[in-house]
């Protein structure tokens, strides 16, 4: 009590100081400058190279950067990253559910997969499933151990894009079932129960309280899986399959410009993660609704309210604000 | 708007027993709760108060005795001498007459106070949107909150979402309301709020059973007050017996404490 009554009147500033009236002196931070200063030069250094030494050969990146070919092979790198992020999500998010589901079984079943697909190098898998004509001369549809209806020649089902997108597909499938999983386990236990004690159905629990809320967890790590799959997607080059990165190493086995070519790649994987970069600020800040008080502000808004903000720092009249 | 019908909402629990691995929570509880009556249930923490409640809407399944509502039994169907565990479909659905209210509120955080009251009846009960829009708007006035509707839980204080809370239970038009520990959670000067709403339900004819940590909302607005202690019921009665007159040395000794 008695520190209490003492202390305000030592702290507190005598009553009316103006302290708006005195000049502000920002701390000094010379590590900070001497920093910016080194990373500068060193910028200045990376960019001179880049732009005087002849050997990057910038017109020939610049020729081939919108070469018929090259689009042709970025189309099909684009192709083979959306199919499979979508079916290694779909799939994922069952193997998720039935790994967390009651079912002793498909406990171990969704384990199990997880378990081999991701022990086993994807080209090496990818091989095998463009060699399944091997072990399987024909896929048939109908009633399992029973008659069937439907068949077909699994060389003409399973050509190099059905063995890329495949392979690509459940690879990712057990890396996304672990994602998902994560983002559900996430969501506190007292949303289930609410939506138990309401008697939410089972599957709306799920669709419309629990994945809802599992998304904040899910996007950022499943951005990344899906600019990891952009690049990754070159490993199909081992099929022969157009895709951005053969189509580059086939134009430089023919003209031996190797290193612009590589350039051209870069640029486009660049590209592709930059666009995928921006999707992804606003599908974070539609899943941030209310996880956060208030939405932070989309790009294109603080471009708004920084050009009207100096707009009315400019005004000439005499405002007094 | 009548969210609750008066004569319906009569709870008995039976002999029951529940335990956690060794530990025996509920050591034979028999509770009877009359329609449209307040119940309030004191007890020292641990003595099986939650247990108790969520065995009573049957999100804990008990291991002996029975939970009947309104003469039905809460989780089984009885075949001549044999019960069958409901399926999860119909479990769901009788969970439908009962509201619980949460210490920790569990409002959907992604959905705004309206659609969190709207999306039980809608989803659960299948009854119209628009209707249920309606009348959430009433009930969200009726907590005090009619200009919050479009609000997320996290822009709202403590007490206001526990009043949502109490909204999106009522909306389901349950034949009982539990509450357990509506307002452990709240800053002081939001506990009022709260048991105000509540008070004000316990008038309009609501079965309720309510535990809490607050003797004066208990002796205003409880019809009969129930002390647990270590999973068993030690006593029971009208506020002026328990809180007043208590018999027991555990019941003193425990309103020692809080009074
Ligand atoms: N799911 C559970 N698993 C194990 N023990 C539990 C569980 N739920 C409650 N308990 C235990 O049961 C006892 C009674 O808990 P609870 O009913 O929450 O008491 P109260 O609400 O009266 O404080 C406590 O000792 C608690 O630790
Ligand atoms: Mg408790």
């Amino acid at each position: 009590m008695t520190t209490l009554e003492t202390r305000p009147s030592a702290a507190a500033p005598p009553a009316g100081t103006p302290y708006d009236q005195f000049r502000v002196v920002k701390a000094k931070n010379p590590g900070r400058w001497a920093a910016t200063a080194v990373v500068a030069v060193l910028l200045a250094m990376v960019l001179n190279s880049l732009i005087t030494n002849p050997r990057w050969e910038w017109g020939v990146v610049w020729a081939y950067l919108g070469e018929v070919s090259i689009v042709q092979g970025v189309w099909m790198t684009i192709k083979l990253t959306l199919i499979t992020a979508v079916l290694g999500f779909a799939l994922g998010t069952v193997l998720a559910l039935m790994r967390l589901s009651q079912s002793p079984l498909l406990r171990a079943v969704s384990w199990g997969y997880t378990w081999v697909f991701r022990s086993v190098p994807l080209i090496l898998q990818l091989l095998l499933w463009y060699n399944l004509a091997y072990l399987y001369q024909s896929l048939d549809v109908g009633i399992p151990f029973g008659p069937s209806f439907a068949s077909f020649e699994t060389l003409s089902l399973i050509d190099k894009f059905g063995a890329a997108i495949l392979g690509l597909g459940l690879h990712q499938a057990a890396y996304s079932a672990e994602i998902v999983r994560a983002g559900i386990l996430s969501v506190d236990q007292g949303q289930h129960e609410a939506a138990a004690s309401l008697g939410i159905p089972r599957r709306r629990q799920s669709t419309k309280i629990v994945l809802p809320q599992a998304m904040r967890t899910i996007v950022p790590t499943a951005v990344n899986e899906i600019i990891g799959l952009f690049k990754g997607t070159s490993i199909v080059y081992v099929l022969a399959l157009g895709e951005l990165f053969y189509t580059v190493s086939v134009i430089y086995g023919r003209t031996q410009r190797v290193l612009p070519m590589l350039v051209v790649a870069a640029i486009w994987y660049v590209v592709l993660t930059t666009v995928v970069t921006v999707i992804q600020y606003y599908v974070e800040r539609y899943y941030a609704k209310g996880a956060v008080r208030t939405l932070p502000p989309t790009p294109l808004q603080r471009l708004r309210g920084n050009l009207t903000a100096g707009l009315s720092r400019v005004r000439p009249v005499g405002d007094h604000r | 708007m009548t969210a609750v019908e008066t004569r319906t909402g009569r709870v008995e629990v039976h002999g029951v027993h529940k335990s956690f691995g060794a530990h025996e929570v509920l050591n034979g509880v028999d509770l009877v709760v009359e329609p449209g009556s307040v119940t309030v249930v004191l007890g020292p923490s641990g003595s099986g108060k939650s247990t108790l409640l969520r065995s009573i809407n049957h999100l804990e399944a008990v291991d002996r005795g029975f939970i009947a509502l309104d003469g039905e039994l809460v989780g089984y169907r009885r075949k001549g001498d044999t019960l069958h565990e409901l399926k999860e479909r119909d479990l769901l659905r009788q969970r439908t007459r009962f509201g619980f209210v949460f210490q920790s509120f569990n409002l959907f955080p992604h959905l705004t106070a309206l659609e969190n009251v709207v999306e039980a009846p809608v989803s659960a009960q299948g009854r119209n949107r628009r209707e249920v829009e309606a009348e959430a708007r009433e009930l969200l006035a009726r907590v005090g909150l009619a200009d919050k509707a479009d609000a997320h839980p996290r822009q709202l204080s403590g007490g206001q979402q526990q009043r949502v809370a109490i909204a999106r239970a009522l909306a389901m038009r349950p034949a009982v309301l539990l509450f357990d520990e509506p307002t452990s959670a709240l800053d002081p000067e939001l506990v009022g709020e709260v048991l105000a709403v509540i008070a004000d339900l316990a008038r309009t004819g609501t079965t309720m059973i309510v535990v809490t940590h607050e003797i004066g909302f208990a002796r205003q607005a409880a019809d009969q007050i129930v002390f647990m202690d270590e999973g068993r019921i030690v006593e029971q009665g009208t506020p002026t017996d328990v809180l007043d007159h208590p018999q027991h040395e555990r019941t003193k000794a425990f309103l020692a404490k809080v009074l």
